[in-house]
């Protein structure tokens, strides 16, 4: 076996070395009625070249972005990434290391660490973030659980323009401790409804909830919820699924946001059917001690020299055990990674520019889209690089239609809300052509 | 230090900040022309809602980038440069060919709602992985879904209190041994359960009395890790079960140490009624200096119905996803998990097989076995019994001369090893717990031995040498303290002269 080096050989003379005659004594522990007396039924060792052949016809099966034309986003995006991005992580140093409990040799990995929390609070315009967590729905919840020891309080309110899938998790993570959950519905413009945020928000709430762009691709007005929430002495989390919006739009941190959770894959980090992705974390100064995940933290070694450290251990499991702001251990390090050589590479005006490319391509499509007969707007307010477009004809037919000129067209919203059960939610990114989304238009009925 | 040391000190490079590079107007990107009408952002979202800038965001060129990651890779220690016996941490040798095949654009370029019928190769991997989990493991029903290990935990006792609940009860609480590790206990404590420790035996692992006597219908689960943080199998782990499920307890199993039983002997036949597996430690997913990981949970038929949504079914020759789960906890993160990673596992049980997988827990039993063999004298065994997978060691013959255990680990990177797991688990002082997987061969376990001989004879000789340690790394022992009262998370621009 190629991945172990010692042989029957090399074995034999460590039981010698151990003084016992097989390595069947050393299982002597594990007791012999219950020892597995087959081999597992998993089929028998692949070669390479065999493996290889097997997953390349199992990847063959599967529609890729580079055979089809995709206007699907819902959370997850298909943006360009630079090459460097994979070159950079395949270096073993990066890619099999371990956690950096030992700093004086994981300074690589501490140092990047720490480039993404500051760039993470330059994006979001917030003073602190972790190192990373799991990705956006199970951020968001973290979120809740944040606010609740912040406030004490056990009640939150949630705007139904979050990912539903956010949603979902911060339920299931919320019935364990008995949350109240309450849900806020949207405007005719698409953002969320002030109105029904408004009597929903008592004393007893922890936090509010609210996703910019939200699940319809609309920008929120960030500014007037947080002053909703802070009346009432409760958070204002703001969910980010699509970070790349952020090269355009006001930070939350500028609008009153508490706390930042969302989803980070925009950011250089490929689809991959869901992940591995990106939990993004960030919050205020005075709320660091209540701060769930793994942070770096700058200091000095013996000598003086400047150096990183994993720091405030004591909010976290291995000391804290029962009593942790978390139960999580790990972060994402390889793949926050990812997002930090995308942000670096792209910089201050690449960032800018890809978010402009993605609001003018997403706009000519929306314009032209919602002239097309049988086919408007279901919502009139802005939006960022998604938008949702009410049709006729069933979407699911619609789609179907679609996927026969090798376009993915979108997501059928039924699946989420029933009440839109007659719209699609469609993504334009700047990996679209104005060519495939003329070829958009002409396959929904359009004239050009 | 003799000259069969691999720890040695090549050129290092200095590297500052990002932000500290670079110049205004400098790019490292490159983007096709727009091909649609220009338009300003302020015609299409209103100005208030918009930003200007993004202050303090790098401006570097591409080869400036590449120079910056590559140099900082060159502070690491990695498996790809040494060895790493950090108990109950598995750092197994990661194969290439699995980071290639989870690049496949076929893979890595399709998107989590994409229709059924076009992702059918996606879930067919997923549910034959499924299936290869669930003979490992002796189980019925697997998810695939959590992030991590804790995630994974977090989703097992999940499981168990839908259960109960279901039955009329939730239960209040947990049993856990005190060797667990300590995401157990935050674990259960995320899940509204009250945490009931119990003590190890003086063998090192836990007595049915023990749990016996704290077990009663307020119990909702016992956590127990097996093999265990000692590296001790847990051989009374049939009966504990048997006077769980009479209390109509239920057995969870940390898996985070399966490696050294897979194909030997599966959690499902002891009467463990969940676990979770790290296919970043036993399954050789990179660690990627933590994270991400992948946590699947599998379980008995009677949890089956509480699974998160969705599952992979198969009718016919059609994979599918289902929602179609009444009793479901939920969902417990977005999509369908962390498939980049799950490739990889997949991958690598492919790659070895049942006759593979076998070998790898002998040998990693055997290469434990063989340091522990061979420090026995030099450093204190707490436990003197064979291990499993992993040996514990502690540093009393050292603490007489005023060298611990930190120092003992610090002391190894010299000679260019990665310390092991240290301090850990909480119930040996001092721990130092070894953990070499199967992944290194007998040269490489001679040389780390005669390093930490050579360091155990340094402790007694050379004091100071072992205490300051490391002399090698481009830093030395960093000041830990200052980072958590004076807490610097983040870099802000110098203030300008004057302000």
């Amino acid at each position: 076996m190629r991945y172990i080096p010692n042989t029957e050989a090399d074995c034999q003379a460590m039981l010698a070395a151990i003084g016992v005659q097989s390595v069947d004594e050393l299982f002597a522990d594990v007791p012999a009625e219950v020892r597995l007396k087959r081999p597992l039924r998993i089929p028998a060792a692949a070669s390479e070249a065999d493996l290889v052949a097997y997953l390349r016809a199992l990847a063959a099966k599967n529609a890729d972005a580079d055979r089809y034309t995709l206007f699907l986003g819902a959370g997850c995006y298909n943006h360009f990434t630079p090459a460097i991005i994979g070159h950079l992580i395949s270096r073993g140093e990066f890619l099999t290391s371990y956690t950096p409990y030992q700093p004086e040799i994981s300074q690589g990995t501490l140092q990047a660490m720490y480039e993404y929390q500051t760039l993470i609070c330059q994006l979001t315009g917030m003073e602190v973030s972790n190192a990373s967590m799991y990705e956006g729905a199970s951020a968001t919840a973290e979120a809740i659980l944040m606010a609740h020891r912040v406030t004490g309080r056990r009640e939150v309110v949630v705007a139904q323009g979050v990912h539903p899938e956010y949603r979902q998790v911060t339920r299931t993570y919320a019935q364990q401790i008995q949350f109240t959950f309450h849900e806020a519905g949207y405007t005719p413009a698409g953002g969320t409804d002030l109105a029904q945020v408004q009597p929903l928000l008592t004393d007893r709430v922890a936090c509010l909830v609210v996703q910019s762009p939200n699940f319809f691709g609309v920008v929120e007005d960030l500014t007037a919820l947080a002053a909703a929430a802070h009346a009432v002495g409760a958070l204002l989390v703001v969910a980010v699924a699509e970070p790349v919006a952020l090269g355009l739009l006001k930070p939350p941190g500028e609008c009153g946001a508490d706390i930042v959770a969302g989803e980070g894959q925009s950011l250089g980090i490929p689809m991959s059917y869901g992940g591995p992705y990106l939990g993004v974390f960030a919050t205020l100064e005075k709320y660091i001690r209540q701060l769930p995940g793994r942070v770096v933290g700058a200091t000095a070694d013996r000598e003086g020299r400047t150096g990183y450290v994993l720091t405030l251990a004591t909010r976290e499991q291995h000391i804290r055990r029962e009593k942790a702001t978390s139960n999580i251990c790990t972060s994402q390090a390889l793949i926050a990674l990812m997002a930090t050589i995308y942000m670096e590479t792209l910089g201050r005006q690449g960032l800018r520019q890809v978010a402009l490319q993605n609001l003018q391509k997403a706009a000519y499509a929306k314009e032209r889209l919602a002239k097309v007969k049988g086919c408007s707007l279901r919502f009139s307010g802005p939006t960022f690089n998604e938008f949702v477009l009410q049709v006729r004809r069933k979407p699911a037919d619609i789609l179907g239609g679609l996927l026969r000129k090798q376009i993915i067209g979108g997501l059928d919203l039924g699946r989420f809300y029933p009440e839109l059960a007659d719209c699609l939610l469609v993504c334009v990114t700047e990996q679209n052509s104005r060519e495939q989304i003329d070829a958009l238009i002409a396959a929904m009925g359009g004239g050009r | 230090m003799s000259e069969t040391t691999v720890g040695t000190r090549g050129l290092v490079f200095n590297e500052p900040l990002i932000f500290e590079r670079g110049s205004a107007g400098r790019v490292g990107y490159s983007l096709p022309a727009l091909d649609v009408p220009a338009k300003k952002a302020e015609r299409l979202i209103p100005a208030a809602l918009l930003r200007e800038d993004i202050p303090g965001f790098p401006e570097v060129s591409e080869v400036e980038v590449v120079r910056h990651f590559t140099r900082m890779s060159q502070w690491n220690y990695a498996i790809d440069t040494g060895m790493y016996p950090l108990g109950s941490c598995t750092m197994k040798y990661n194969p290439r060919i699995n980071e290639d095949m989870a690049r496949l654009p076929g893979f890595a370029r399709i998107h989590p709602y994409q229709p059924e019928e076009l992702s059918q190769g996606a879930l067919q991997l997923l549910w034959e992985l499924e299936r290869d989990l669930a003979e490992i493991c002796g189980m019925d029903r697997v998810t695939l879904q959590p992030s991590a290990g804790a995630h994974g935990e977090l989703t097992g006792i999940m499981l168990i209190r839908a259960y109960h609940e279901a039955k009329g009860n939730p239960r209040q609480k947990v049993i856990i041994p005190e060797s667990a590790h300590g995401t157990n206990p935050a674990t259960s404590a995320v899940c509204g359960y009250q945490v009931l420790p119990v003590k190890s035996g003086p063998r090192g692992v836990v007595e049915p009395q023990a749990v016996a006597e704290v077990m009663d219908e307020n119990v909702a689960a016992v956590m127990l890790t097996n093999p265990n943080t000692l590296g001790l199998f847990e051989d009374h782990i049939v009966e504990i079960a048997k006077i769980v499920h009479a209390k109509g307890g239920q057995v969870y199993c940390d898996g985070a140490n399966l490696n050294a039983i897979v194909g030997v002997v599966r959690p499902g036949d002891l009467g463990i009624d969940v676990i979770h597996m790290n296919v970043h430690k036993t399954f050789s997913t990179p660690h990627g200096g933590g994270g991400p990981g992948g946590g699947p949970v599998a379980v008995k038929r009677h949890l089956a119905p509480f699974l998160p949504v969705p599952t992979v079914e198969k009718k016919g020759e059609r994979f599918s996803l289902s929602f179609n789960l009444p009793k479901s906890i939920g969902k417990v993160r977005s999509f369908t998990g962390s498939f980049g990673v799950l490739v990889r596992a997949f991958a690598y049980i492919r790659s070895l097989g049942p006759d593979g997988l076998r070998r790898v827990a002998e040998v990693a039993v055997i290469n434990a076995n063989y340091i522990l063999s061979q420090l026995k004298g030099a450093y204190h065994l707490p436990y003197e019994r064979h291990c499993m997978h992993e040996c514990v060691f502690d540093d009393a013959l050292q603490v007489p001369d005023n060298v611990k255990t930190l120092d003992i680990a610090k002391r190894l990177m010299d000679y260019g090893f990665h310390p092991p797991t240290i301090y850990f688990p909480l119930i040996v002082h001092g721990a130092l717990m070894i953990e070499p997987t199967e992944s290194e061969s007998k040269e490489t376990l001679d040389q780390f031995i005669a390093a930490m001989k050579a360091i155990a004879r340094e402790a007694k000789e050379q004091g100071d040498l072992v205490r300051e340690a490391p002399h090698t790394p481009r830093v030395s022992r960093m000041d830990e303290t200052r980072a958590a009262r004076q807490p610097n998370l983040r870099w802000r621009p110098k203030a300008p002269p004057g302000t």
